[in-house]
C-alpha cells in the first residue's frame, strides 16, 4: 500500500508536471502516439473490412490474416522494425498500427455481417444499387460495431505505447524504463497508474463515441420493440 | 544443464510479474528486500550442503552468463559440483544473494561493484579499485584476482565522424560545434559517468536518447545513422570493431576501469579460487570480446563457448 501512496504522490508533484519531459507533456506524446496509431490503423483495416463485409470474398483470408497479427509479440515487431528503420517515432509506430489492426479489420467486417440480410433484400428490391447499400445501410448500421473494434485497438494501443521510449522516442514509457533502471518505483508504477488513467478516459470516449455511432432509426427502432 | 537455468529465469520473471501487478503484500519491490524473491534453486541449499556443491551466479548479461560458465566448467573440470544460477537481474538483485551465501561464485565488474558499495570511493587505477573493493565487500565475500580483460562503459563515435571532427578523447568533444546526442540507456542519464559526469570532466554538453537495449544492435543502428553522434556502448561489444567505431579515450578517468572480478564467498576454498585465479589469468581483454563475439554472432551457447576456449586454452 505504501508503493502505491508513493507513486500516487509521484503522479501528482506539481512539479513533475511541466517541462518538455513533464507528465504533462509526457501525456500528451503519449496520447497522440494511440491516436495516430488508431487513425493509420483504421485508414488501411476499415477499407479492407468494408470489402470483405461487402462482398463476402476473403472472408477467411482477412480471418486467417488478423489472428496472426493478433499473435505477433509487439516487442519482437518493434526491435525487428527499429533494427531496419533506425530509432525514432517511425519503428514503434509500425508495431502499434501492427497492434490495432486486427481488432479494427474484424469489427468492420462483422459489423456488416450483423446487419439484417432483409433489411439490405429490402434495399434491393426497391432499388438500392451496391453503392447505396454500402453507404446507406451496411455502413451506418455496422458503425457501432466498427466503433467497438476502434475502442479496443486504441486501449491495447495506448497500454503499449510505452514501448515507443525503447527506441528513443517519448511517451509516458520513458519515466517506466528510467524507474525500473534506476530502482525508483514509485516513478515506475505512478507512470504505469497514468497509463491506466488514460486508457480509462480513452475507453470512456470511446463508450460514448459508441452510443453515438447507432443510427436513429436503429434506436426508435428498438424503443418500438420493448414499447 | 540449461533447464534449472531458465526455470530460475522464469521463477524471477513471475516474481517480477506479479511485483509489478502489485499482488505482493510484502513489499517486494522494497530495494533492499529482494532477498525475498531469490530463485528457487538456491534456498534450499543452504546450509551444510553448500560445502561440497558450488553455487555459480551471473548476471542478466550473456556476456556475464559465458564468464560465469568459464569458471563453473573449470571447477567442474577439476571436480567440484557446480550449481549454476544464471542470469539472475542486475546488482540490487543478486548482491543481496551473495552477501547471504546462497551464492558462492559471481563474475563481477571492479569499478562498479566499488561503487556499488561505496559511493564516495575516490580509486581510479584498476589496482587502487581492486584493493578498495577488497575493503569494501562485507564480510564473507572476497575478491579474487581481477582479469585483464574490461568491460566497461565507453563513449563511442563512428570513424566518420571521429576524422570530421578529428577526435581521439573525450576532451576533443569541446570542438565539436553541433549539438551533441548520446545513445544510451536511461539510467546513463543519472550515473556518475553521464550527461553530468562528461559536463564536469570534459565540459562538453550531451543529451541522452534512451535506447533501451543496453547498447545493443538497436543503439549501434542509431549511431551508425546519425541519429546520435555517440553511443555508449559496452567496451567488450564486438560490434565496437565490426562496425568501425572508434572509442573515445577518457584521460580523466571518468568512467571507472570495470575488470573482469569474481566475488567469491567463504565457500571458495584456496583450491578451488586457484582454478578460477587460472581462468582468469587467460582472460585478456581481447578474448572477452572473442568469447562475446561468438554469442553475438554464431549465437552459440554459453556452455558451447566456454566449453571450446577452456579446451583451446589447455583448462580443461
Amino acid at each position: 500500500m505504501n508503493q502505491l501512496w508513493e507513486a500516487v504522490l509521484w503522479c501528482l508533484d506539481p512539479g513533475r508536471w511541466t517541462g518538455p519531459s513533464g507528465i504533462a507533456a509526457r501525456s500528451l506524446e503519449h496520447l497522440g502516439y494511440t491516436l495516430l496509431a488508431v487513425l493509420i490503423a483504421a485508414a488501411v483495416a476499415v477499407p479492407i473490412g468494408w470489402w470483405v463485409g461487402h462482398t463476402g470474398k476473403g472472408r477467411g483470408a482477412a480471418v486467417a490474416v488478423s489472428g496472426a497479427a493478433r499473435a505477433l509479440p509487439t516487442l519482437g515487431v518493434l526491435t525487428l522494425a527499429g533494427l531496419l528503420l533506425g530509432i525514432g517515432l517511425v519503428a514503434p509506430m509500425t508495431a502499434f498500427v501492427i497492434l490495432a489492426i486486427p481488432s479494427i479489420l474484424a469489427a468492420a467486417y462483422a459489423g456488416f455481417e450483423a446487419v439484417d440480410r432483409r433489411v439490405i433484400d429490402a434495399a434491393r428490391a426497391q432499388g438500392y444499387t451496391g453503392a447505396q447499400v454500402l453507404w446507406w445501410i451496411e455502413v451506418p448500421l455496422g458503425l457501432p460495431v466498427l466503433v467497438g473494434g476502434l475502442r479496443s485497438a486504441a486501449l491495447q494501443v495506448v497500454a503499449t505505447a510505452t514501448l515507443a521510449a525503447y527506441v528513443g522516442a517519448g511517451g509516458l514509457g520513458r519515466y517506466l524504463f528510467l524507474g525500473l533502471k534506476t530502482q525508483d518505483y514509485a516513478m515506475m508504477l505512478g507512470s504505469s497508474l497514468l497509463v491506466v488513467t488514460l486508457a480509462l478516459v480513452l475507453d470512456g470516449v470511446f463508450a460514448l463515441a459508441g452510443r453515438a455511432a447507432v443510427p436513429r432509426g436503429v434506436t426508435v427502432a428498438r424503443r418500438g420493440v420493448t414499447a | 544443464m540449461k533447464h534449472p537455468t531458465r526455470r530460475s529465469a522464469l521463477a524471477l520473471a513471475a516474481v517480477a510479474a506479479l511485483a509489478l501487478t502489485g499482488c505482493g503484500s510484502s513489499d517486494p519491490l522494497g530495494g533492499g528486500d529482494t532477498a525475498s524473491g531469490s530463485p528457487a534453486g538456491t534456498g534450499g541449499t543452504g546450509g551444510t550442503a553448500r560445502a561440497d556443491t558450488l553455487v555459480i551466479g551471473s548476471q542478466q548479461y550473456y556476456s556475464n552468463e559465458i564468464i560465469a560458465e568459464l569458471y563453473a566448467q573449470a571447477l567442474e573440470a577439476e571436480g567440484y559440483t557446480v550449481q549454476r544460477e544464471y542470469q539472475i537481474g542486475q546488482r540490487e538483485v543478486y548482491l543481496p544473494e551473495v552477501e547471504s551465501g546462497a551464492i558462492d561464485v559471481m563474475p563481477e565488474y571492479s569499478g562498479n561493484l566499488l561503487q556499488y558499495y561505496d559511493a564516495e570511493a575516490t580509486a581510479t587505477s584498476p589496482e587502487d579499485i581492486h584493493a578498495a573493493l577488497a575493503q569494501a565487500l562485507p564480510e564473507g565475500l572476497r575478491p579474487l584476482e581481477p582479469a585483464e580483460a574490461t568491460d566497461q562503459d565507453s563513449y563511442n563515435v563512428t570513424r566518420q565522424f571521429a576524422e570530421k571532427h578529428s577526435l581521439t578523447s573525450l576532451a576533443d568533444l569541446r570542438n565539436v560545434d553541433e549539438p551533441l546526442k548520446v545513445a544510451a540507456n536511461s539510467e546513463f542519464e543519472t550515473r556518475p559517468y553521464g550527461p553530468e559526469g562528461l559536463k564536469k570532466a570534459y565540459g562538453v554538453d550531451v543529451t541522452v536518447v534512451p535506447v533501451e537495449d543496453s547498447g545493443g544492435p538497436l543503439t549501434v543502428k542509431a549511431l551508425v545513422d546519425g541519429d546520435v553522434q555517440l553511443a555508449d556502448i559496452y567496451s567488450a561489444d564486438p560490434s565496437i570493431e565490426s562496425e568501425d567505431l572508434v572509442t573515445l579515450e577518457d584521460p580523466e578517468n571518468l568512467i571507472l576501469p570495470q575488470n573482469v572480478t569474481p566475488i567469491v564467498s567463504d565457500a571458495v576454498d584456496e583450491e578451488a579460487a586457484a582454478v578460477i585465479d587460472e581462468v582468469n589469468a587467460k582472460l585478456t581483454a581481447e578474448e572477452l570480446i572473442g568469447l562475446n563475439r561468438q554469442s553475438v554472432e554464431e549465437q552459440a551457447s554459453s556452455a558451447d563457448i566456454a566449453e571450446e576456449w577452456l579446451a583451446g586454452q589447455g583448462l580443461a
